[in-house]
């Protein structure tokens, strides 16, 4: 690293906060101004789990295919200014996501692409192994023991840091994908491969974490789900992503690229800065603890916020481990009743719905009723009606929950007969009334594992 | 004088696993000791009523003239079990303002 590098800001941009977020951010991020790097989240809690199936249906699959989808129209122009991209769309199947994304370049003509492959992180084969040797793995909340539900475990992926990203990089890899990582840690690694921050220097690796935090949800930070004054955000149709240009001491400026829409405000930032925290004091990591409490913004104007005096300390000795659990079914029927007593029909439905499943013999562990207009989202909270109000209509929704499949399935079944055999003034739901469908249920279950039952791997795959 | 939570904050709401977060932020930094007034962890658990099974915490960052609540059992056991119309608690931030409180 030359002299003058050193002093020029890093810049990462992000470019997907979920898998099925907008496929032409990436082009939008590379093609709007000058970047460094691009990291492109595509993994939920629960992600790991769908992924597993696909993988266990093809040996080839288990990954977030949107990423060479996104990647594809760009590639030329990354490999051509040297733009480093990092993201964990390699879900449960690193290894055969890299494998595309260079069967990809080779397509396009690009030879000698390295790309990195992050795995280690899954410990599905070793769930027993580790109970059997000291590692409960007992729900970090609830303290329940994983033995309880051992036969419906689906995956268990450990989240990694970001120093085998960073050493991926260092090898010269130019597009790095991984498996379960923190999402933070796509941000991190390329800051730490560019500035070399020393192993102990918390309080830099936490100014990177919390930059990982601001680009991990993409357009969230920078207009896009803004409650503090959403009417007043320009141009959402084009909202620009975010972009972080990262100091050598580790503050940094979130922005956007000029030309795009959306605004990057002080209070953008805090809104994304707790979203999705716990303790603000902790914020835990494989890399080392961030404390949010320490965080100064200054809000420059013209979609610049200085973010600058981030604390760290080290990091805890355990890493947490993200585990499915299959859990049963579920379902759920939809229908609008119009005025006159709509919301009377809606609970007759119920009734008779329950009534139904009794004779029928349909096990339900649980249902739940929303009445869409009224109070399907707020629950208790929403206000009552004023004395006398009759609403136009409701759209009436009763969710159930099954152990057995079949019994899910033979509910489904009863829904659209109600619109002949039900309370009058019913329409079928969106989705034109066909049978609703069956959903899979999967826990998401957190627990702890130490560090030294984690073994990280990196490898490079060439086009 | 009473007033909707929402006149002087906004929020962003989120789940991890079947806990649900709450940010709030004052929309101005005078508005940030009515939240420490206003807001205790209890009057949020009582108000979220039986949507919110388990305990409430609050944390407060004076540096960003925020709090955050984590609510505890809170999403019907998590985003892919819940039977709510919202399964991971991205709405519940906008429940909490429309609380009264006093200014």
């Amino acid at each position: 690293m030359t002299k003058t590098e050193a002093t020029e800001p890093y810049r990462i941009a992000g470019a997907s906060g979920f898998w099925g977020d907008r496929e032409d951010a990436l082009a939008e991020q590379v093609r709007g101004g000058p970047v460094d790097a691009v990291m492109l989240d595509y993994l939920a809690e629960v992600t790991m789990s769908i992924l597993r199936r696909q993988l266990q249906r093809d040996p080839k699959a288990g990954w977030a295919k949107d990423f060479v989808v996104a990647l594809e129209p760009v590639l030329a122009l990354i490999v051509e200014r040297g733009i480093r991209i990092v993201t964990n769309a390699g879900g449960m199947n690193p290894r055969a996501c890299a494998e595309a994304v260079a069967a990809c370049a080779r397509k396009l003509g690009h030879r000698g692409l390295a790309v990195g492959v992050v795995a280690g992180d899954d410990l599905f084969e070793r769930v027993d192994d580790l109970m059997a040797h000291g590692t409960s793995l007992a729900h970090l909340d609830t303290g329940q023991a994983l033995a309880e539900v051992r036969p419906h475990v689906q995956s268990a992926n450990a989240y990694l840091g970001a120093e085998p990203i960073a050493r991926a990089l260092r090898q010269g890899a130019g597009i790095v994908v991984t498996g379960r990582t923190t999402d933070s840690a796509l941000a991190l690694g390329p800051l730490l491969a560019h500035f070399g921050w020393r192993h102990d220097d918390w309080d830099k690796r936490a100014a990177g974490v919390v930059a990982g935090h601001l680009l991990e949800c993409g357009a969230q930070v920078s207009g896009g789900n803004f409650a503090g004054g959403w009417p007043d955000v320009p141009r959402l149709e084009e909202v620009g992503f975010p972009i972080a240009e990262v100091e050598a001491s580790g503050d940094f400026v979130l922005t956007k690229h000029a030309s795009s829409g959306g605004m990057v405000t002080a209070a953008s930032v805090k809104e994304q800065l707790l979203y999705e925290i716990g303790d603000p004091r902790a914020y835990l990591t494989p890399d080392t603890t961030a404390d949010f409490t320490s965080i100064r913004l200054d809000d420059l104007g013209a979609d610049r916020v200085r973010v600058s005096g981030v604390k760290g300390t080290p990091p805890p000795a355990q890493l947490k481990v993200s585990i499915t659990v299959a859990g049963g079914f579920r379902t759920a029927a939809l229908l609008t009743f119009v005025w006159p007593h709509a919301v009377e029909r809606a609970r007759a439905a119920e009734q008779l719905l329950l009534a139904r499943c009794q004779r029928l013999g349909i096990e339900l562990e649980a249902h739940h009723v929303d009445l869409i207009g009224i109070s399907g989202a707020h629950g208790p909270m929403a206000p009552a009606l004023p004395a006398g109000t009759e609403p136009n209509e409701v759209l009436f929704r009763m969710a159930v929950r099954t152990r057995d499949k079949l019994h899910a399935e033979r509910f489904a079944r009863e829904v659209v007969p109600l619109l002949l055999a039900g309370p009058p003034g019913a329409a079928a739901g969106p989705g034109l009334g066909g049978r609703p469908e069956v959903q899979p249920i999967i826990d998401f279950w957190p627990a702890l594992v130490p560090v030294s039952e984690v073994h990280p791997t990196v490898e490079i795959v060439e086009s | 004088m009473k007033r909707l939570l929402w006149d002087i904050a906004h929020a962003r709401s989120g789940d991890k696993g079947d806990l649900c977060n709450i940010g709030v932020i004052a929309r101005r930094p005078e508005h940030y000791p009515v939240l420490l007034r206003e807001l205790s962890a209890e009057r949020v658990r009582v108000y979220f009523g039986d949507w919110c099974r388990g305990a409430v915490q609050r944390y407060e960052l004076a540096n960003l003239h925020a709090l955050n609540f984590v609510l505890h059992s809170a999403l019907d056991g998590g985003a892919l079990r819940s039977l709510r119309l919202d399964r991971q608690g991205k709405t519940y931030g906008f429940a909490l303002m429309r609380m009264e409180i006093e200014v």
